[in-house]
C-alpha cells in the first residue's frame, strides 16, 4: 500500500469510539431519568394498547368504519375497511394489530407534537432550518438499526425503544412537509393579514396553519406510513405487535406465517393511508 | 384638512448598510441605477412629499416599478419608510406611521386604515362571509356582532347571496367586490387601494370604478388609488400624483394634469388619453375678442364637459361664451377651441 494511504489507515481518528464513550457517559450518569423516561412512556402505550383491547373487536371495526364514512361519505371505503379488518380477525392477529395501531398512532403524535411546532419555526427562520436539514437526513438515512443499539442500552429492551427508534425514523417528514407548507403561504395573503392588524400569533393561526393544513396533513399520513414500516425493527428490539411474527417467521423459515403476518401489516397500511388521504378541498390553493 | 401627509418620505429595500449608503448616494443626487451598481439596495420612493385631504380620491400613478406602490403601502406599513414622516390624522392630532410603536400602528391597521390588494388576497379555505369578516375578527369581535356588520357590507356591494360561496366560486369582478367589502367592514376612514381593478376584464373594470364612485358619494373615505391608467386616474381622482422612478414628477387636479403635463413622461400618458372625458369648457376657451357679438341665450357654464360641447356645437353650430356663476362672461368656445382640445393644443399655440 502506498505510504499516504497506510498513514490515514494507521491514525484512526476514533469516531466510533467516540459515540461509544458519550452514550456510555450518558447510561451512567442519567440511568435513572432515561428509565423514569422509559417507564412513563411504557405506561402511556400500554394504557392505549390496554384501551383497544377491551373494545370487542367487532366493536372497534365499526368505530373504524363510521370514521371512516365521517371523513370521507364513501361506501366503497367503508366496505374496504370492514373486509380488511375482518380478514385480520381471521388472520387471528387481532390483539397483534391493535398493538401496532397502539405503537404507530403513540409515535405519530409524538411525531406531531414535535414536527409541526419545529416546521413551523424553521418556515419562519431560514438560518434555522439550514441548520437543521443535515440532522433531517442523517435521521432519515442512517440505518435504523445503527441507532438500536444506544436507545437499547439507554431505554432496555420493550415498546419504549421501538417507539423512539420509530419517531427518529419519521420525524422528518412532519418537519420538512409543515415547513414547506408555511413557507409556501402566498405573500399576498400574509399582506392582507397584517394590512387588517393582525398579530404574529393570528397570522400564524388564521392565515399561515390554515393554508398550510393540507400540506401538513400529507406530513402526518407520511409520518404514519413510515411509523408502520418501522414495527419489523421494533419488533427485534421487544416491542409487541404485527412485526412479531414476521421475525419469528424469519427466525424459523415458516412461509405461511410469514405471508399473513405481512399481509397483515399491508392491510394496515392500506386502510390508515386510505383513511387519512384528505380528499382534495375545493378551491385551495384557488382563490384567484 | 389633511387626512394623510407625506413628509420628504424615501424608501430603500436592501439592508440596513445598504439601505444608509443608499440615502447619502441619493442625497448627492445619484439616479437609481447607480444607486443599485453601487449599494445593492433598491431605491423604491425618493422624497416624497404630499398631502391628502380628507375626502378626496388621490390616485397615484405611473409605470410600474415608478414607485406607487411602495409610497402606498407606507400608510400602512406594509413597507418601511426609511426616511422621512407618514402622518395620519388621529384623534385631534397626527400620528407617525414610519416611528410609531406596533401597538398604534396595530390599532391604525384595525381601525382606521383599510386595504384593497390587485390580486384580490382573499384566503381561499373561508367563506366570503368570513374572508369579508377578516378584520373584525382580528379586531376581537364575536361571531354574531360580525355578521351583522359583514352582512350589511355585502349588501353594499350586492354581493349578500353569496355570503356562504367560497373565492373560487365567483368570478374576478365579484372576488374584487368580497375584497372592498372586506376593507369596508372595519368602517376605517381611510382606504388603500393598490391598483384593484387592474386584474380585471375593461367591461368589469369600467363598472367596478363606478360603483366605486358611487359608494364614495355616501362614505367620503379618504381614499389613496393606485393605478398604471390614466384614464382611470382621470376618472376616479380628484388629485393625481404621477410618479417617475421613484419620484412625484406632477400633482394636481385631472385637468391640469392633462392641459399642462409638466415633462415628456406625463404628456406620454397625457396623449393616450381621450380628450373627451376629462376635458370641459374652463380648459377649452378662449378669451373674448374685443367687439364679439355674445349671445347669453348660448352661454355654458365653466365645468360643461367637452362631450357635450362637442354634441352643442354639432346641433347648433357658431361660438358658445363660457360665464361663471356671477354671469361674467370668462371666454369662448367655437369649434376651433373643440378641435384644438382634440389635438390638446392650448389655444394660440401656432398652429
Amino acid at each position: 500500500m502506498d505510504p499516504i494511504s497506510a498513514f490515514v489507515e494507521d491514525h484512526k481518528l476514533g469516531l466510533g469510539r467516540g459515540v461509544k464513550t458519550f452514550v456510555e457517559w450518558l447510561t451512567d450518569n442519567f440511568y435513572a431519568q432515561f428509565r423514569a423516561f422509559s417507564d412513563s412512556l411504557g405506561w402511556a402505550i400500554e394504557g392505549v394498547i390496554w384501551l383497544l383491547s377491551v373494545v370487542p373487536p367487532i366493536a372497534l371495526i365499526a368505530l373504524v368504519a363510521g370514521l371512516a364514512w365521517w371523513l370521507h361519505r364513501s361506501i366503497g371505503l367503508v366496505a374496504l375497511v370492514v373486509a380488511g379488518l375482518l380478514l385480520i380477525l381471521n388472520l387471528g392477529y387481532w390483539e397483534a394489530t391493535t398493538e401496532t395501531l397502539a405503537l404507530v398512532l403513540s409515535a405519530t403524535l409524538v411525531c406531531v407534537l414535535i414536527g409541526v411546532p419545529v416546521g413551523i419555526y424553521a418556515a419562519h427562520n431560514r438560518w434555522f432550518y439550514s441548520g437543521i436539514r443535515p440532522i433531517l437526513d442523517l435521521m432519515q438515512t442512517i440505518p435504523t438499526f445503527v441507532y438500536l443499539i444506544p436507545t437499547l442500552m439507554l431505554f432496555g429492551l420493550g415498546v419504549v425503544p421501538g417507539l423512539i427508534s420509530t419517531v427518529v425514523f419519521a420525524v422528518p417528514a412532519p418537519i420538512r412537509l409543515t415547513e414547506l407548507g408555511v413557507r409556501n403561504v402566498p405573500k399576498p395573503l400574509i399582506e392582507a393579514g397584517e394590512a387588517f392588524g393582525a398579530t404574529r400569533w393570528q397570522l400564524l393561526l388564521k392565515v399561515e396553519l390554515p393554508h398550510a393544513m393540507p400540506t401538513i396533513m400529507a406530513g402526518v399520513t407520511q409520518c404514519i406510513m413510515l411509523s408502520l414500516s418501522m414495527v419489523v425493527i421494533a419488533a427485534l428490539v421487544g416491542a409487541n405487535g404485527l412485526g412479531k411474527p414476521v421475525v419469528r417467521a424469519l427466525n424459523t423459515v415458516n412461509i405461511a406465517q410469514g405471508f399473513e403476518a405481512g399481509l397483515a401489516i399491508v392491510i394496515v397500511a392500506i386502510l390508515m393511508d386510505r383513511i387519512m388521504r384528505q380528499s382534495e378541498r375545493p378551491g385551495s390553493g384557488g382563490g384567484h | 384638512m389633511d387626512a394623510i401627509t407625506f413628509e420628504h418620505v424615501d424608501v430603500v429595500f436592501g439592508n440596513r448598510a445598504g439601505q444608509k449608503a443608499a440615502l447619502d448616494l441619493i442625497d448627492q443626487g445619484a439616479d437609481r441605477s447607480k444607486v443599485l451598481e453601487e449599494t445593492g439596495a433598491v431605491v423604491g420612493v425618493r422624497d416624497a412629499t404630499l398631502c391628502i385631504d380628507e375626502g378626496e380620491i388621490c390616485v397615484l400613478m405611473g409605470l410600474s416599478g415608478s414607485g406607487k406602490s411602495s409610497l402606498l403601502r407606507c400608510v400602512n406599513g406594509l413597507n418601511t419608510v426609511s426616511r422621512g414622516k407618514v402622518l395620519i390624522a388621529d384623534s385631534g392630532g397626527t400620528v407617525d406611521v414610519a416611528s410609531c410603536d406596533a401597538a398604534t400602528l396595530r390599532r391604525l391597521r384595525t381601525d382606521r386604515i383599510a386595504m384593497v390588494f390587485q390580486q384580490f388576497a382573499l384566503m381561499p379555505w373561508r367563506t366570503i362571509r368570513e374572508n369579508v369578516g377578516l378584520g373584525l375578527e382580528l379586531r376581537g369581535l364575536s361571531r354574531t356582532e360580525r355578521d351583522r356588520l359583514v352582512d350589511e357590507k355585502l349588501a353594499l356591494v350586492r354581493l349578500d347571496q353569496w355570503a356562504d360561496k367560497h373565492p373560487h366560486e365567483l368570478s374576478g369582478g365579484m372576488q374584487q367586490r368580497v375584497g372592498l367589502a372586506r376593507a369596508l367592514a372595519t368602517d376605517a376612514d381611510i382606504l388603500l387601494m393598490d391598483e384593484p381593478f387592474s386584474a380585471l376584464d375593461p367591461l368589469i373594470r369600467e363598472h367596478l370604478q363606478e360603483e366605486l364612485l358611487d359608494l364614495q358619494r355616501s362614505l367620503k373615505k379618504t381614499i389613496v388609488f393606485v393605478s398604471h391608467d390614466l384614464d382611470e386616474a382621470l376618472k376616479i381622482g380628484t388629485h393625481i400624483a404621477i410618479m417617475e422612478g421613484g419620484r412625484i414628477v406632477q400633482y394636481g387636479r385631472p385637468e391640469e394634469i392633462v392641459t399642462q403635463p409638466a415633462n415628456d413622461y406625463v404628456r406620454a400618458f397625457v396623449g393616450k388619453v381621450n380628450p373627451l372625458n376629462v376635458l370641459c369648457a374652463v380648459s377649452l376657451m378662449r378669451p373674448a375678442r374685443d367687439g364679439e357679438d355674445i349671445d347669453r341665450e348660448r352661454a355654458v357654464g365653466l365645468d360643461t364637459p367637452m362631450r357635450e360641447l362637442v354634441a352643442l356645437a354639432r346641433d347648433r353650430g357658431g361660438t358658445f361664451p363660457v360665464l361663471d356663476g356671477s354671469g361674467t362672461v370668462l371666454g369662448m368656445i367655437g369649434e376651433h377651441e373643440i378641435y384644438d382640445g382634440l389635438l390638446r393644443r392650448r389655444s394660440g399655440d401656432a398652429l
